[in-house]
């Protein structure tokens, strides 16, 4: 009886149970990983259409995004502009991996050694994604969002429900709590704690208090006072949904339930933008390694191990800057040779590495290094760690200087000596979201005089927000909030007041 | 671990978010429509065109960072620089190639091509002709056949096998054909005696059976001519719809051609909104100065004359023609009329008399359309005062200015919303 788990490209569920098993074999017995348990779901072309348009979840709200996004990817699609993944993989437990019927016995073991694994364990066990979600948790939370967001529809109606969600959604990038840190956030304990708050102070009014003579004129705040108001209202607020959430005061409690769904949303998928890089490289390493282990003990033939090579080659292929399918960083081919060349210094480290590199440099484990890196890092701070020498050498990097005063762009510097650091310094900062993301806070609100919100950006080397666009966020915050909103942009070193904009809400668009 | 096949399960998730992007997408579409048929010329109204929607209603806004500002990027395939060099910036952008796409994002907007159909559509959506229903069939017009039951006569290309089968049927059935069935088991019996040595007597009278059903079933055709059915077909008479439309015009000398443009421009979206409703639609045109005659469209717009100006001749002259050609229980009859609100003073009793006791008895609608010269002062003319005094549901009036007023007017008299329609400017 031959030991090989599939002939040609063929396959059945029984196959795909093999393939599991001997995949699990691997990655759970030599390379250690540690996975949620795994969830194979077959689905159609259309299907995987489907799950692209809502963020791949299977259970999300109705809006009208969502079918724009399914509109351009269907269009593309059948124009054949676009191929479909093999795979999605959700973050959640058990771990569900879509993957494709059309797909060969190979690309079922890709896919399943990729995702299932290589996803799945960097799911688990990275620490932005152990902060930022509760996997187990999150297919019941879409689910209740879902038939939320239906009712709300049946009862407000479709539009109404519609802007709230319009608004939300633009502010989606904006309402996440970016320090991880734990809060209270069960609403509905919110509400009963206000609501128990409102009747004590019903039962304790008394109107003697009212006459008491106040000091005529424009009430004024001492310095001790705003500082009590501000800790009051929790400012200054990064979030700003979860600000308006919990503050605006014109918003109706299934409005501020519909904005905390959408800000939860959001926060669940933060971690993913977070950890591009390392999560496809992780888990592009891993089925490269997987794939190797099941050809050597003699579970695939070489055709197949071929078809594998030529798949995976295709995936980490990164053109140089001049190409015209450049489109910036690869994140699997970036990710997956940072992987590979942490192995090497850990196996065979040069003199250069010993200096780069002292913590793994030679500790011969590269798999529990790897681990250890998977479960402690994101983007910006493992590529500022990790980068070698080596792999900016071999990749050619360089980096530019644009500075926008001048008319021409300047080679700051290149893979050499003098550059590593620098190149290695401006690499990660561009996968620093709090870098290339604006940085926009609630620092106050007027709360003597016309009730006004200021929100501010801090404004980091000159870089301003897009005006078109923000105008009309700032907008939906106006309308959210309810009363008229200010946006300063100050420079976050001199605190110079760089751009200032208004909105004021239009008439009643969320009035309760 | 578990395998699910999802395959099966219903396709369509994303059914209700496309129905909802469409629903929006429309909206935004008509709104487009609406302010390109602004710029428009009336006599483009129905043609073909792409409208540019902006980018605006469909976009997902978000805070963003700009271009401005110092960037510092980072690319792989270095082949030539050395640190300090110094490169020209490549059109299109900061940073070269497409580092920045990912981060600034475009403000589109999408360009839709509509066909004239389409156009039209979107133009008079929401709008409605009053009193649609009243008067409704009118002239009828032959519209292709209509499956009328059956026939025991017709071309052979129209025979309906399933019921001539079915008539074939129950006669045998009542007659009592034998089956074929029947005729076989009794041959089969014959032989099964013949072979079991049956004697004579028993032969003789299986043989008799045998015969019989064979006779019988002879006797009885399988399809007769009284069976045969044919499909039958009749001419559908439908009803249609017919209306007429007065476009009434004052030509005496104190309307200017300005004032005429604006007249041509509120008959000619009427023109286009009566054709969408009806399907046909004739024009009669009727100008007056102190006499009115029914004229050629050329001649309504651009002969002249000169007289005085009497509003009550028209309304003779308009009712004379409905009497001879249109009479008003078959024909739903709209009348437009422009005028620059100058009437002899003596002649504006006989109009409210003639408007509110005949004209608009028999009319779907009246449209007093006044038109101005632009930078005169907009004091009620004495015509408009006169209508003003009568309360009738189917008489609007309004007062133009100006060439862009003429559609949000049009709208204004048309729109679904009676209050709106109603109200008087």
């Amino acid at each position: 009886m031959s030991a090989l788990l599939y002939r040609g490209a063929e396959w059945s569920y029984d196959t795909v149970q093999r393939i599991h098993d001997a995949v699990s074999d691997i990655a759970l017995g030599e390379l250690g990983l540690d996975v949620y348990p795994n969830q194979i779901e077959v689905i159609t072309a259309e299907q995987m259409l489907d799950a692209y348009a809502a963020t791949g979840m299977p259970i999300f709200y109705h809006h009208w995004s969502f079918g724009k996004h399914y509109t351009q990817h269907e269009m593309m699609y059948r124009k054949g502009l676009m191929g479909l993944a093999y795979e999605i993989v959700i973050n959640s437990s058990p771990c569900i991996s879509y993957i494709m019927e059309g797909n060969s016995a190979t690309m079922q073991t890709l896919v399943i050694a990729h995702a299932a694994f290589g996803h799945n364990h960097f799911f688990k066990n990275n620490q932005t994604f152990r902060d930022f979600t509760d996997a187990a948790s999150i297919l019941d939370y879409l689910k209740f969002a879902k038939s939320f967001i239906a009712q709300c529809e049946e009862r407000y109606g479709e539009s109404a429900v519609e802007r709230l969600v319009d608004a939300a959604h633009a502010l989606q990038p904006h309402g996440v709590h970016r320090s991880g840190k734990r809060r209270s956030t069960d609403l509905r304990d919110e509400e009963a704690r206000q609501k128990e708050r409102r009747d004590y102070e019903a039962q304790m009014y008394n109107e003697l208090w009212s006459t008491l003579p106040t000091t005529p004129g424009k009430a004024t705040l001492t310095d001790l006072q705003r500082n009590a108001l501000n800790q009051r209202l929790g400012l200054p607020e990064e979030n700003v949904l979860f600000f308006l959430e919990r503050n605006a005061p014109r918003l109706a409690s299934w409005q501020r339930e519909v904005i905390r769904i959408v800000r939860l949303v959001g926060q669940y998928l933060y971690p993913q933008r977070m950890t591009k890089v390392m999560n496809e490289g992780t888990a592009t390493y891993v089925h490269y390694k997987i794939l190797h282990r099941l050809h050597e003990k003699g579970l695939i033939d070489d055709g197949a191990f071929f078809e594998f090579l030529t798949s995976h080659t295709n995936v980490v292929a990164q053109p140089g800057f001049d190409h015209p399918a450049y489109q910036g960083f690869n994140p699997y081919a970036l990710g997956f040779s940072m992987m590979q060349d942490i192995e090497r210094i850990c196996l065979k480290p040069t003199a250069e590495d010993r200096i780069w590199a002292p913590d793994i440099a030679g500790c011969g484990d590269a798999m529990g290094a790897l681990r250890d890196i998977w479960a402690n890092y994101r983007d910006d701070s493992f590529i500022a760690q990790y980068l070698s020498p080596r792999l900016m050498r071999d990749m050619r990097m360089f980096a530019i200087e644009d500075n926008p005063k001048r008319s021409d762009l300047l080679v700051k510097s290149i893979h050499d000596e003098r550059g590593y650091r620098e190149i290695r310094r401006a690499l990660a900062k561009r996968y620093d979201i709090s870098y290339t993301d604006a940085i926009i806070e609630v620092a106050a609100v007027d709360l003597l005089g016309d009730r006004r919100l200021i929100l501010e950006h801090r404004v980091v080397d000159g870089r301003l927000l897009a005006t078109g666009e923000s105008r009309k966020v700032l907008q939906y915050v106006a309308d959210l909030w309810g009363y008229e909103v200010e946006l300063k942009e100050l420079d976050a070193m001199s605190g110079k007041m760089l751009a200032d904009h208004h909105a004021r809400p239009s008439p009643a668009t969320y009035a309760a | 671990m578990h395998i699910i096949d999802r395959r099966l399960n219903p396709g369509g998730k994303n059914l209700p978010n496309r129905q909802r992007f469409l629903r929006r997408a429309r909206r935004i579409v008509r709104e487009a429509v609406r302010q390109a048929s602004a710029s428009r010329s009336i006599r483009d109204i129905d043609e073909a065109g792409v409208v540019v929607i902006p980018g605006n209603g469909i976009d997902e806004p978000s805070f963003h960072l700009g271009q401005e500002g110092l960037h510092n990027p980072v690319f792989p395939g270095n082949k030539e620089f050395v640190e300090g060099d110094r490169l020209p910036r490549p059109q299109g952008g900061a940073g070269g190639g497409g580092s920045q796409a990912g981060q600034g994002k475009s403000e589109d907007s999408y360009q839709i091509a509509l066909s004239a159909e389409e156009f039209l559509e979107f133009f008079l959506e929401d709008l409605e002709l009053p009193d649609l229903e009243r008067r409704r069939v009118t002239s009828v017009e032959s519209e292709g056949l209509r499956r009328a039951g059956y026939a025991s006569t017709g071309s052979p290309s129209n025979l309906a096998l399933g019921r001539t089968m079915r008539n074939s049927l129950s006669r045998r059935i009542a007659l009592r054909r034998p089956r074929p069935a029947d005729v076989a088991e009794a041959e089969q019996a014959i032989t099964e005696a013949q072979a079991a040595g049956a004697d004579d007597d028993e032969m003789a009278e299986l043989r008799q059976l045998r015969d019989q059903l064979q006779r019988r079933s002879k006797a009885i055709a399988w399809i007769d001519p009284i069976d045969i059915r044919y499909r039958r077909f009749e001419p559908q008479p439908k009803p249609m719809a017919q209306a007429v439309m007065f476009c009434l015009m004052d030509v005496s000398a104190s309307m200017t051609e300005h004032m005429k443009d604006l007249a041509k421009r509120f008959y000619m979206l009427l023109y286009v909104f009566l054709k969408k409703r009806y399907k046909k639609v004739e024009l009669v045109f009727i100008r007056h100065t102190d006499e009115a005659r029914e004229v050629d469209e050329q001649t309504f717009f651009h002969g002249t004359e000169s007289g005085g100006t009497k509003v009550s001749s028209v309304l003779h002259e308009m009712l004379r023609v409905v009497g001879e050609r249109y009479p008003a229980d078959q024909w739903n009859i709209y009348a437009a009329q422009a005028s620059d609100g100058d009437n002899d003073p003596r002649d504006n009793l006989e109009v409210t008399g003639l408007l509110s006791g005949v004209v608009l008895e028999k009319c779907q609608y009246y449209a007093y359309l006044e038109v101005n010269e632009p930078g005169h002062g907009s004091t009620p003319s004495s015509l408009w005062r006169a209508y003003e005094g009568i309360d009738e549901p189917n008489l609007s009036q309004r007062s133009v200015t100006h060439r862009e007023d003429i559609y949000p007017i049009f709208r204004e008299l048309f729109s679904r919303n009676e209050d709106v329609r109603r109200r008087t400017v």
